[in-house]
């Protein structure tokens, strides 16, 4: 079946597939927008509790879906694993930092004889949702500004930037981008907390929050969108493969590609839809609306950034080394082979959801907390 | 050409994934083995309806939940250190190595994750047996997993299924299914998780003991004791015989790593196995020297293991390094040679590609694939490069044979003791299982140093040495990254112990 599509199809396609699993693993953010939430919507011990278990119970979704989209990467374009992640080194250091921390947090918080502290290990939460979520954004917003690395004959890569990557945190378009992903996480965060706790005073806060941290993500939002429609971007000629500035690349791409603007549209839309129903109305199921909407406007973000002859992965330093789909990938075998195993995929969603199904049918509440010894 | 990175790079690379992969197998073991004895636990309770056995299974549950908490955090690391330390290594073999890496995050980790949650928090949330169901998941998911990175490490230790493509300049997929069902894979797949087992049920057995030794919770220290002697016995018995299966494909694939574990350093017929020896410090290949003080040796033994017959030849290290033609095995300056023509030829061919020449191309080509299995020997400085460090090797080998065998004996003790009723009234065995927990993490951590260590220089053996797999890096910044990762990893396993061993000594009855 795959092993009859051509190497650019199944190229696209595992674009496609990178794309839908980095749009899942942004709208699973919520986890980390809700740690930092903990700082400020909870107002005693018990519903900060609450919180922290409700997210306790979804951190691990979010953290595999982190490490495949690590592993997708890896299978399908080794060259933007290795040209990345080996040269912009200190910020995926980072953000890796900031999930080891996450990745004891919630078992370690509350037990007895912690060593740090709990105090210490909702810290670490909350590095994780701010500083973690904010590089990823920046790292996400090289793909638009560029990099600095050259390659050479053998695609072996070499980074020319003295802070290997933390200089991505310095352009105000990177910066943008990663903040408006930390305010779209606490969106996300409050939106779920609302949906997923049973707790008369916290729960008003939580749908509160929602709609006031979307208003702090709007103007990032709005700079992000004006600057990526009005920059010039880094183009692909399809007959050469060679690499040159394009002015207006991509709206280009939005105008040529019209699934890329109408997923942007609709998404933003809806993710503005399920704020204004957990704000204005008294449903708390906005984090449905409000998820797809995510998933749809990351879908997009990721169609402009490697589909249309564009280069996914550009370098400021040297054009020529930029990084497309096409150049980047893996072997027709390897991506024959590994289109097979995603097939896997519907399988796996399935489970996740008809096990969610099964753990959420009652909302969590205090006395639940309570009552549960091995509760974070 | 391909330029061989700075020394000191390279060493604080390999120190820096070799504590990473240490500090991961430190709560990997415990993860795998315990997941199964927590789901042997819960059947029991789900059969019998005794609330004790529901006591107990949530208490071993809560140690598990502690421990795959930092054996996570310290995973995801070495899924990304493979980025940011080894970019060399990722392109030049990413098309093969990413599959199984992806693969084993869509089939195993999602398993994994979604099911632990309900494991731990799903009590009173699902039925019984969907409670059940999920505890097994999780086991399954987790030694899945194991499978996967196995078979990526098998795969590093002996390359099947691909072939260099110049033009990429790097290894690439041809046979997937070689690469899952090579057998070195699913020999160091077999071996390393019942190691895990072992190692989980000492981990049991051994805290079990400890309530044994305070009269404290003896039912239930006694009733965990049963199973995880039962599962303990059984995995340390596969563990031998994967081990011996695993040095017999060894002598055949990595004949210079069974050399090292050996410290043989000239092949003779027959070839005994060093039973006991006190190695010689500084011994060097080609030298006169006797490399042991002194060694108990079995003879023809390592013969037997290595070929199934007494009187076999096994190679030393010096017929390796330095060739023997009596037995046809190519020296390796004669590989260095070869290798080195090839890394030539591969530069004149793309050099040729630049300059648009297709003739010069094609001869390049065709000279460069008359010596292009040797590639990678290439970029060794030397002979003896190809070397690893014997020492190591050889001790921390018998260090792992010694006590499995121990830990077999151990297993037999207790089975014959609880038998009898009688381990309450022997303290001194009690004393001896709770020290074994310590002994199975030596044991452990000494199995993967034969298996990493003793393949050494090559990152991927016989193609790609460490020297050109690792990241453009400077020195210091990886020396800093390393230093980091050390302070985070003690830190967090510090919090780990402390916690464990605060749940231990609240017992059940915190549950």
């Amino acid at each position: 079946m795959f092993g009859s599509l051509d190497w650019s199809t199944l190229q696209q396609f595992w674009w496609l597939i990178v794309s839908v699993v980095g749009s899942l693993f942004v709208l699973l953010t919520f986890v980390q927008g809700g740690q930092t939430l903990i700082l400020t919507v909870p107002k005693t011990e018990a519903e900060k509790n609450l919180m922290v278990n409700s997210l306790g119970r979804k951190w691990e979704l979010t953290f595999t879906t982190l490490v495949l989209f690590g592993g997708a990467f890896y299978a399908s374009f080794p060259l933007f694993y290795a040209t990345s992640f080996g040269g912009a080194f200190w910020v995926w250091l980072a953000i890796l930092f900031t999930f080891v921390l996450q990745a004891v947090s919630y078992e370690y918080r509350r037990k007895p004889n912690n060593f740090l502290g709990q105090k210490t290990y909702e810290i670490f939460m909350v590095i994780n949702g701010s500083i973690g979520i904010l590089l990823i954004g920046a790292a996400i917003g090289t793909f638009f500004t560029g990099s600095n690395f050259i390659l050479s004959d053998y695609n072996l890569s070499r980074w020319t930037h003295p802070l290997r990557g933390l200089e991505a945190a310095f352009s105000l378009f990177n910066l943008s981008f990663g903040i408006f992903l930390v305010f779209l996480a606490r969106t996300l965060g409050a939106l779920y907390l609302a949906n997923n706790l049973q707790q008369d005073q916290l729960v008003p806060r939580l749908k509160v929050s929602s709609f006031n941290n979307l208003l702090c993500a709007l103007p990032f939002l709005l700079y992000v969108l004006i600057r990526l429609v009005t920059m010039e971007g880094f183009a692909v000629d399809p007959q050469t493969g060679d690499i040159f500035m394009q002015s207006g690349k991509y709206l280009n791409n939005l105008l040529e590609f019209p699934l890329t603007l109408i997923l942007l549209l609709a998404g933003l839309v809806l993710v503005v839809v399920g704020v204004g129903l957990n704000r204005f109305t008294a449903s708390v199921r906005g984090i449905w609306p409000a998820g797809l909407g995510t998933v749809l406007t990351c879908l997009s973000v990721f169609f402009l950034a490697g589909y249309n002859n564009t280069s996914f992965y550009p370098s400021k330093y040297d054009l020529g080394s930029s990084l497309t789909i096409y150049n980047a990938s893996s072997s027709h075998y390897t991506l024959t082979m590994m289109s097979y195993v995603a097939l896997l995929v519907p399988f796996v969603l399935a489970y996740i959801v008809w096990v969610w199904r099964q753990m959420d049918t009652e909302k969590l509440t205090d006395a639940e907390i309570a009552a549960d010894k091995k509760s974070y | 050409m391909i330029e061989a990175i700075d020394a000191g790079t390279v060493n604080w690379a390999r120190a820096t994934f070799t504590l990473t992969a240490m500090y991961h197998w430190i709560f990997v073991p415990l993860t795998l083995g315990l997941t199964f004895l927590c789901a042997f636990f819960e059947s029991i309770y789900v059969r019998t309806q005794n609330p004790e056995w529901k006591k107990l299974t949530k208490f071993w549950m809560t140690l598990f939940a502690i421990n795959f908490a930092i054996g996570v955090a310290t995973g995801i690391i070495m899924e990304f250190e493979f980025g940011t330390h080894w970019a060399n290594y990722s392109w030049m073999v990413g098309d093969i190595f990413g599959a199984p890496l992806a693969i084993e995050g869509i089939v195993a980790f999602f398993l994994e994750a979604t099911f632990v949650t309900v494991m731990l928090f799903g009590w009173n949330r699902v039925s019984q047996r969907m409670h059940l169901f999920s505890t097994w998941m999780v086991a399954i998911g987790a030694n899945m997993s194991a499978l996967w990175i196995l078979v990526a490490n098998g795969w590093m230790q002996t390359p099947v299924g691909m072939v260099f493509n110049p033009d990429t300049a790097r290894f690439e997929m041809q046979d997937l299914w070689a690469i899952i069902s090579s057998p070195v894979a699913i020999s160091h797949f077999a071996h390393a998780t019942s190691s895990g087992f072992l190692l989980a049920s000492l981990f049991v057995i051994g805290i079990s003991s400890f309530y044994l030794l305070k009269k404290r919770h003896l039912q239930f220290a006694k009733r965990s004791i049963a199973v995880a002697c039962v599962f303990g016995l059984f995995s340390s018995l596969f563990v031998a015989f994967t081990g011996d299966e695993h040095a017999y494909i060894t002598a055949r694939e990595q004949p210079m790593k069974l050399a090292a574990m050996e410290a043989l350093y000239d092949g003779m017929v027959p070839s005994g196995l060093v039973a006991v020896g006190l190695m010689r410090p500084g011994v060097e290949p080609g030298g006169e020297e006797d490399p042991f003080y002194f060694k108990v040796e079995i003879p023809g033994m390592l013969s037997f293991l290595a070929n199934r017959r007494f009187g076999s030849f096994v190679p030393g290290i010096n017929d390796l390094v330095y060739g023997n033609e009596e037995q046809n095995i190519l020296s390796v300056e004669e590989k260095i040679d070869r290798g080195r023509m090839a890394v030539a030829r591969l530069a004149d061919y793309k050099q040729a590609q630049k300059n648009d020449n297709e003739a010069a191309a094609a001869v390049a080509l065709a000279e460069f694939d008359q010596h292009r299995d040797y590639l990678g020997y290439g970029y060794l400085e030397s002979p003896e490069q190809a070397v690893p460090p014997v020492g190591i090797t050889f001790y921390a080998f018998r260090v792992m044979v010694f006590l499995g065998t121990f830990f077999i004996l151990l297993f037999l003790v207790y089975i014959y003791l609880l038998e009898k009723q009688q381990l309450e009234n022997r303290p001194w065995v009690l004393k001896v299982g709770f020290f074994s927990i310590f002994l199975a993490y030596i044991a452990s951590q000494a199995g993967w140093l034969v298996t990493e260590v003793g393949r050494q220089p090559w990152a991927i053996q016989g193609l790609l040495p460490v020297n050109i797999a690792t990241s453009n890096l400077d020195t210091t910044t990886v020396a800093i990254s390393f230093f980091l990762f050390l302070a985070i990893f003690t830190v967090l396993l510090i919090a780990a112990v402390k916690i464990l061993a605060k749940q231990i000594s609240l017992g059940p009855e915190g549950e």
